[in-house]
């Protein structure tokens, strides 16, 4: 069996002056803040800021043009930060392997690392779906679920990870109120029970006010204001308050 | 581009020869992937070989009899069969059938983002979705080809003997098969399925890969691999062929 990173406790991160174009159109444009251990940050704006690109890129899946991603002050690109750090990201889409059943992607990780014998895995893996709500459902086939049920597995194996940093991209984008509602209670738990460092990149105002320690408001690929939920609201920035207001108006 | 995709692909064979010490780890994988293609392609093979055999002596057969060289039809038929269109339309048909399955798969995969979910897991794509293809590929083309020169063998012997123009007997066929056959010939033809197992594997796989843009860009990645790996096996067929002979 290979081993599983060893590293415990929360993890920072750190984003240094990141510039990212495509095709001549500069998405990201000197992004710089930090995420402190164990924080849950919420980065809001509207749709093509360029807040997807950044989380791509802080998880490695990006190449920034200039500037630079320090997880736990290792470089995100050109080292081995993934295999030294439990790092999850649920995916806007889910994400699920479609040739897999749920169980199999699920236990994905643990499988593919050799971490656990099969039956410990199959352990975990129940563990994990019905801490999600979604007991039993090991067999199906990811086509067969719906949307919401789909992020409910991603967010199950993430879990199943143990993250010391989870990263989640839109996670209510495409569901119904109620189903939004559960998503950000399921993230709440997983804050609550595992304390991993958070990033969340929504434009989901009220789950963004629910589970943010702290909130980056990102526009026109540059952060336009960090500081706490109640700092946003307060906040006396045009742009800000007309995004809260759109959300308020139009949810 | 050209020459982008060239590194790309070279980068990628690189990457799935480290990869392949994991072959013996990951065998379900790769016994998954040799299921598919001997499951989808088998019976393809059989009948075309069957008729490429048949259409040889078909063309080459009332000509040679004509000259009376009905003694040499089962030797050209057996040559031809083993050193070339054995392993090339064999190599053609795994091209059409699972390299297109293959981009398909792994472009899918890459526009639905399933392949940077696994890069998040720290899950090599390599390992996990080109290297057990790659071994497959080139355990099961050789695999085919051996299996489909017998039986072009005995496509051109049922045309001999049952073609009324050609009317040589299948003992005579099999007769001079036997005396102009050799094992190099047979070997020569699974030297070339290898290497164009190995140029369909990586074509299919890293059009798989780079593929963007959502269906439609799915589409194009399955026919790049299917047109590149075709033009890939005849431009491959030539240089293997030149240095066999050399080395003969």
């Amino acid at each position: 069996m290979s081993a599983s990173p060893q590293n415990n406790g929360n993890v920072g991160v750190a984003v240094r002056d990141l510039h990212r174009s495509f095709n001549g159109n500069e998405v990201l444009k000197g992004i710089s803040f930090d995420v402190k251990p164990g924080e849950t940050f919420v980065i809001m704006g509207p749709s093509g800021s360029g807040k997807s690109v950044l989380l791509k890129h802080i998880i490695g899946l990006e190449e920034p043009d200039s500037g630079e991603i320090l997880i736990a002050d290792q470089s995100v690109h050109g080292s081995e930060v993934l295999s030294h750090y439990r790092v999850a990201m649920v995916f806007q889409s889910g994400a699920l392997l479609k040739s897999l059943s749920v169980g199999e992607n699920v236990g994905l990780y643990l499988t593919e690392h050799r971490l656990k014998e099969p039956e410990e895995i199959s352990r975990i893996v129940a563990e994990k779906l019905e801490a999600v709500g979604l007991k039993g459902l090991e067999e199906r086939s990811p086509a067969e679920l719906s949307g919401g049920m789909q992020k409910r597995v991603a967010i199950a194996r993430a879990l199943v990870v143990d993250p010391q940093l989870v990263l989640f991209d839109e996670p209510t984008s495409e569901l119904d109120p109620l189903m939004s509602v559960n998503i950000g209670e399921q993230i709440i738990q997983m804050r609550d029970r595992l304390h991993p460092t958070i990033i969340v990149v929504t434009h989901d105002r009220d789950l963004a006010f629910a589970i943010a320690d702290r909130i980056a408001m990102i526009n026109e690929g540059q952060i336009q204001f960090i500081g706490t939920p109640d700092e946003v609201k307060h906040s006396r920035d045009p742009m800000i308050q007309k995004f809260i207001h759109a959300e308020l108006t139009n949810p | 581009m050209f020459y982008k995709n060239i590194g790309q692909i070279m980068l990628l064979f690189w990457r799935t020869l480290k990869a392949v010490p994991n072959a013996w780890v990951e065998r379900k994988k790769v016994y998954d992937q040799l299921f598919e293609i001997g499951n989808a392609s088998l019976l393809m093979v059989c009948i075309l070989a069957l008729f490429i055999g048949g259409e040889l002596a078909l063309e080459t057969g009332p000509t040679l009899v004509e000259r009376g060289l009905s003694g040499v039809l089962g030797r050209m038929i057996g040559l031809s069969m083993c050193k070339e269109l054995g392993p090339v339309m064999m190599a053609i048909l795994i091209a059409g059938r699972i390299g297109s399955a293959m981009a398909a798969e792994i472009g899918s995969m890459r526009v639905y983002q399933e392949i940077d979910a696994l890069r998040t897991m720290n899950i090599s794509p390599v390992n996990y979705l080109v290297m057990p293809r790659m071994i497959a590929m080139v355990i099961a083309l050789p695999a085919l080809v051996i299996f489909a020169i017998p039986v072009g063998w005995l496509g051109g012997a049922l045309v001999s003997t049952f073609n009324a123009s050609i009317s040589v007997s299948v003992e005579t066929f099999f007769h001079d098969l036997r005396e102009g056959i050799a094992v190099s010939d047979v070997v020569h033809g699974l030297v070339k399925a290898f290497v164009f197992a190995v140029a369909i594997g990586l074509i299919s796989c890293h059009q798989g890969l780079v593929t963007i843009g959502g269906p439609r860009g799915i589409g194009r990645s399955v026919t790049k691999a299917v047109v590149n790996s075709i033009v890939m096996i005849l431009i491959l067929d030539y240089f293997v062929t030149r240095f066999l002979i050399y080395f003969q």
